[in-house]
């Protein structure tokens, strides 16, 4: 019999119907795969009796001959998502313990569509990370290592840092990300798998812990594209209970797949050829290029001239936003309480915040406050807004001549954890491929294309029009297909 | 209208005569069902957080979802006062920490509110002070959310939390600095008021906090340009209102004619001691740090949205005023009287529905409702709402009385038994007989009886003693129990009497 | 523009956040660092630039006024650090 654990979603899904397996028998493999995967410390809470119940109800379904779109499959959830009754964290101290009575959109439609869930995943704290390094539950370890022996642990990304571990060890088919500037794109470049960030508003943010609300999305990460478009469907959907979720319908992403891109024009911005580019990601888009002629497409070359200012705007839109959606945490509701001896109402709230964040947040939270106050705000908020809208139309402007954008996904492969903590700003850096188009709301979505030198997986992303998931997805198909990506860590955990 | 007019109401400093600047910002509660982001309910007086959502107590992830009617009712509040309705705006959060504050923020509009620029005419009262009528300008209409309560007397060393009010939805209506006197505040207040209950988008009750106004104040020599101003805080009656602009202008005078400077800031006005103090305690480090909440787009509003806003206005207290003293010809105090709320004014117009002759009867009624039944409901210390005789019995009455079956003094008779009662007038003449009588045959029966009695007074007014005329009327509808129709008692006693 | 420590603690007290001074000396160099990479920004003409309002091109829906939440007293006061005859409880505030 085949080891369950190295099934995808889709290969989970259809050998669940045709028989092959009981969904119990998943659960049970993929809940001691979790299990046996601590030192990853990719999950910040297991659920295996989640797991387990979901299972049980997809035999007793199946069994009448019922079968929802995921029955039969568990997933780690990052732990921004709400869950009922179970402990969600983001990653802080300042949320230890908190159990939500309610259950996010999301999840809501990832457990309806029959999904069970084996955990609470590890991420950055508040999704504020590249590394996964500010979790206040410890580092993810990348199942990854350098193949030059040297066995230093390397980060796995971040935010979605715990999913993208996690699927990466194979300890979970699929897992949910969020992604702000790029939290599900660069996690699946450094782990080898792919993750995609749907339009601005396809996924209800509702129930989902919130980061900077304006570039908010989650989206599915997974081992392949098809998998990526089958959770993509489950989790998409109108939300009247989201002001800004899109009011459409959601594609049959999976069944349109076609890695065939005859007609299909690929720009290629010309600005992302940034200074001091290694030359291994600049070999691998070179080689995407070639994969994206192979598929049928035509190349163009693009400008998008707003793109290094892409990255400053959202250190003032993303901490702006999230010194605000991070006021309620303040021990009078829920979570951490500190109250110093004798200590009025001010002293519980600066006691609880600066105890209940870890330094990055804290260090976000400052900036966000100060762009914000009194005197600055034009100069910094309006200002970053106003770079915003040239961004967005350094896109529209793209469209005119081309369908699809190609570029990496990230500018390195992944780095030792500790190697960047110690400068904000360097870290920062990771995401400059990826918030372009998050400042944008516009689909996008990561692929491993292969390796570099040390053996590390290296990814390629591809940005769509927006709702426009199906082009990316299909691209990213075509670029899979002829990858032929197949690498995946030894398992040292 | 619009030219300031120099106002007669000064403060006589010890150095000279000093004007008082005043404007309001009242924070309306929109009559709504639900609250402004959040599907839970805005009833007053319920258990503490029983009328709470997720949303309502900021739980993570929690979003909010805008409701309709508070917009369409804060439009129509704009448009009854001549607003412009700003077709796009915007919400922004304003962000500070307080614990009846659950987001750490207040979703509010700074920078683009729903309503512009329009105006109050007011009429101060004479009896508040000195005061112009004049049109008092509104600067500004926004919509916000109310934050919960804290409750500081349950406990030694704890505060109580309760956010059944948090997320509920108010009006900011701004005002221009364009009043000058308490009465002129006091009378912006209440046509305000008036207005809001007349359009329906607040019940304007003080008591229960859905009406209540910071009030800003400063003072300068007659002419110069503005001084200082200072805002007081929540004061919840007109009464209070008028009362902490006297004292604070006058606090202000002193402080100056002392050789000191007004200092801007946030003060409270204790109604019990009649003083304000300030609240800088709380001021520290008030920095809003206001920006366009992002959870939130850009409201964008129909034409057909406002139009049908447009057209479900009611008749407002101005023109049904101007209505009632022209077309229908009532006297101005009584229109005034009666159109100043819309309660008053729907029980009267129910009330000339009922007689079933409005123009006829018009004035009569409104006689009969601001002295018999006011008077009646001021003795039982009740409102309209709460009258017992409703608008059909009292048209019952009027009617009684327009036919001859009742005389004024009867209807009065009449008009207590129907308060203590509730019967219907028609029921009370009939089972008490109380009805009015012309039978000439009887009456001229009972007058033969009072001259026969009274054969000297007869002597006495043939006489030439004119003034008696009164006395055998009043015996004669004494011996007739009161019932006897005065002006035929009057023909067939001055026939009798020669 | 650039932070010293004493805004840094101006700051700290407006986000509610307790720094000690030995933090706020060495948040002051790490802002600036970050401060100093927005403010590249200045470099792009946005005269006559609208800031953005909505992401993806949408306009707000509202619902109607219909009560439909509340009554969940219990799922409110749930996680509460102190919760006491129904209410949230805090240290007492002078107002
Ligand atoms: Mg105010
Ligand atoms: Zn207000």
């Amino acid at each position: 019999m085949t080891n369950l654990t190295d099934l995808g979603v889709a290969a989970l899904r259809d050998g669940f119907r045709k028989g092959d397996f009981s969904a119990r028998e998943v659960a049970d493999a993929f809940n001691a795969a979790v299990a046996s995967a601590k030192a990853l410390n990719a999950f910040i809470v297991d659920t295996p009796d989640h797991a387990i119940a979901a299972a049980e109800a997809a035999d007793r379904a199946r069994a009448s001959g019922e079968f929802a779109a995921l029955s039969g499959v568990p997933l780690g959830i990052k732990d921004l998502f709400c869950t009922a009754g179970v402990q969600t964290t983001a990653a802080s101290h300042i949320l230890e313990g908190f159990t939500p009575t309610y259950e996010s959109t999301v999840t809501a439609k990832l457990f309806a569509a029959g999904a069970g869930m084996l955990g609470k995943l590890n991420m950055d704290q508040f999704a504020m990370g590249s590394s996964n390094e500010t979790s206040a539950f410890g580092n993810v370890v990348s199942p990854w290592r350098r193949s030059d022996g040297g066995n230093a642990p390397l980060a796995p990304g971040g935010s979605s840092g715990g999913s993208s571990a996690a699927v990466a060890a194979r300890i979970a088919p699929g897992a949910t990300g969020t992604d702000t500037g790029g939290s599900i794109r660069q996690p699946a470049a450094f782990t080898g798998i792919s993750g995609i960030k749907p339009t601005y508003g396809r996924c209800s943010r509702w129930g989902i812990v919130a980061f900077a609300s304006s570039l908010d999305q989650a989206g599915p990460m997974a081992r392949d594209v098809r998998d990526c478009a089958i959770l993509l469907e489950a989790m998409s959907g109108f939300d009247p209970k989201d002001s800004t979720s899109l009011d459409v319908s959601v594609p049959r992403w999976e069944a349109g797949l076609s890695g065939d891109l005859t007609g299909k024009r690929i720009g290629i911005p010309k600005e992302y050829r940034v200074e001091g580019m290694p030359s291994e990601i600049e070999a691998l888009w070179d080689k995407g290029i070639a994969f994206m002629r192979d598929a049928g497409a035509e190349i163009v070359e693009v400008s998008l001239p707003h793109t290094r200012y892409a990255l400053p705007a959202y250190y003032i839109i993303a901490p702006a936003e999230a010194s605000s959606n991070l006021a309620r945490y303040d021990g009078v509701r829920y979570g951490l309480r500190d109250l110093p001896d004798g200590g009025n109402l001010a002293d519980m709230y600066s006691a609880t915040r600066a105890d209940g964040f870890g330094k990055e947040v804290r260090r976000r939270i400052l900036i966000g406050t100060y762009v914000l106050s009194a005197g600055y705000y034009d100069a910094y908020y309006t200002k970053a807004q106003q770079v915003r809208t040239l961004i967005a139309r350094d896109f529209e402007q793209a469209w005119q001549s081309c369908d699809l954008l190609l570029t990496p996904t990230a500018p390195s492969a992944a780095f030792a954890l500790g190697e960047k903590t110690a400068d904000p700003l360097a870290m920062y850096l990771n995401d400059v491929f990826t918030v372009p188009a998050s400042l944008a709301g516009l689909p996008a979505m990561s692929v491993p294309a292969g390796l570099d030198g040390q053996g590390l997986p290296l990814g390629l992303q591809l940005i769509g029009r927006p709702l426009d998931e199906q082009g990316v997805l299909n691209a990213g198909l075509a670029i899979e297909e002829r990858a032929g990506f197949s690498a995946r860590p030894g398992q040292w955990w | 209208m619009t030219t300031e007019t120099a106002s007669s109401y000064r403060i006589q400093g010890a150095t000279g005569e000093w004007e008082v600047v005043i404007g309001l910002e009242v924070h309306a509660q929109i009559t709504s069902n639900a609250k402004l982001f959040s599907g839970a309910s805005t009833a007053f007086g319920a258990e503490p957080n029983t009328q709470v959502s997720l949303v309502d107590a900021a739980m993570p992830g929690m979003l909010p979802v805008l409701n309709k009617e508070c917009i369409r009712q804060a439009v129509r509040t704009g448009l009854a006062l001549g607003a412009e309705i700003n077709r796009v705006s915007r919400f922004d959060r304003k962000n500070y920490f307080y614990a009846d504050l659950p987001q750490g923020y207040q979703i509010s509009q700074l920078y683009h509110p729903l309503v512009g620029e329009g105006s109050i005419p007011i009429e101060p009262d004479a009896k508040d002070g000195p005061g112009e009528a004049k049109l008092v300008g509104v600067e500004r209409i926004h919509v916000e959310q109310d934050a919960g309560k804290l409750m500081h007397d349950q406990h030694p060393t704890r505060s109580y939390v309760d956010l059944n009010r948090s997320g509920v939805a108010l009006m900011e209506i701004v005002s221009r600095p364009d009043m000058r006197s308490p009465a002129e505040a006091g009378a912006y207040l209440r046509k305000l008021r008036s207005i809001l209950r007349y359009v329906g988008s607040c019940d304007g009750n003080m008591e229960q906090g859905s009406m209540r106004a910071d009030v800003n104040v400063s003072v300068r020599r007659p002419g110069e340009p503005f001084g200082t101003r200072t805002e007081t805080k929540n004061v919840n009656s007109v009464r209070f209102v008028m009362a902490a602009i006297e004292q604070e202008a006058n606090r202000q005078v002193d402080v100056l004619e002392a050789g000191g400077r007004v200092v801007q800031e946030t003060r409270l006005y204790d109604p019990d001691r009649g003083e304000g103090r300030s609240m800088r305690s709380k001021e520290d480090a008030h920095d809003y740090r206001y920006f366009p909440d992002p959870d939130l787009l850009p409201l964008e509003l129909s034409e057909a949205f406002i139009a049908e806003c447009e057209a479900s206005l009611p008749e407002l207290p101005d023109d049904k005023r101007a209505r009632y003293e022209g077309p229908l010809g009532l006297p101005a105090y009584n229109a005034a009287v009666i159109t100043a709320d819309v309660e008053t004014a729907r029980w009267f117009e129910a009330l000339l529905d009922a007689t079933g002759k409005p123009e006829t009867m018009a004035k009569a009624a409104s006689n009969w409702l601001i002295s018999d039944l006011f008077g009646a409901l001021n003795r039982l210390g009740k409102g309209i709402g709460e009258s017992p005789v409703s608008p059909a019995q009292g048209a019952e009455l009027l009617n009684l009385v327009a036919d001859g079956t009742l005389s004024g003094t009867l209807a009065k008779q009449v008009f207590e038994i129907m308060l203590e009662t509730g019967d219907d007038p028609s029921k009370i003449v009939e089972e008490r007989g109380l009805k009015q009588t012309s039978d000439t045959g009887a009456i001229e029966a009972i007058i033969a009886q009072v001259m026969e009695a009274n054969a000297d007074k007869v002597a006495e007014y043939r006489g030439g003693k004119d003034k008696l005329f009164g006395f055998f009327v009043g015996q004669t509808m004494k011996a007739m129990g009161g019932k006897a129709n005065p002006a035929v008692v009057n023909e067939l006693l001055k026939k009798a009497l020669g | 523009m650039s932070v010293d420590a004493a805004t840094v603690r101006k700051i700290a007290n407006l986000a509610r956040i307790a720094v000690s001074d030995a933090e706020a000396d060495a948040l002051v160099p790490e802002l600036n660092t970050i401060l100093g990479f927005v403010e590249q920004l200045g470099e792009v003409d946005t005269s006559g630039v609208a800031p953005l309002s909505a992401v993806i091109p949408n306009h707000l829906r509202m619902r109607e006024d219909v009560v439909t939440d509340g009554g969940i007293r219990d799922a409110v006061l749930a996680n509460a650090p102190q919760a006491e005859h129904g209410f949230f409880a805090v240290p007492k505030v002078i107002e």
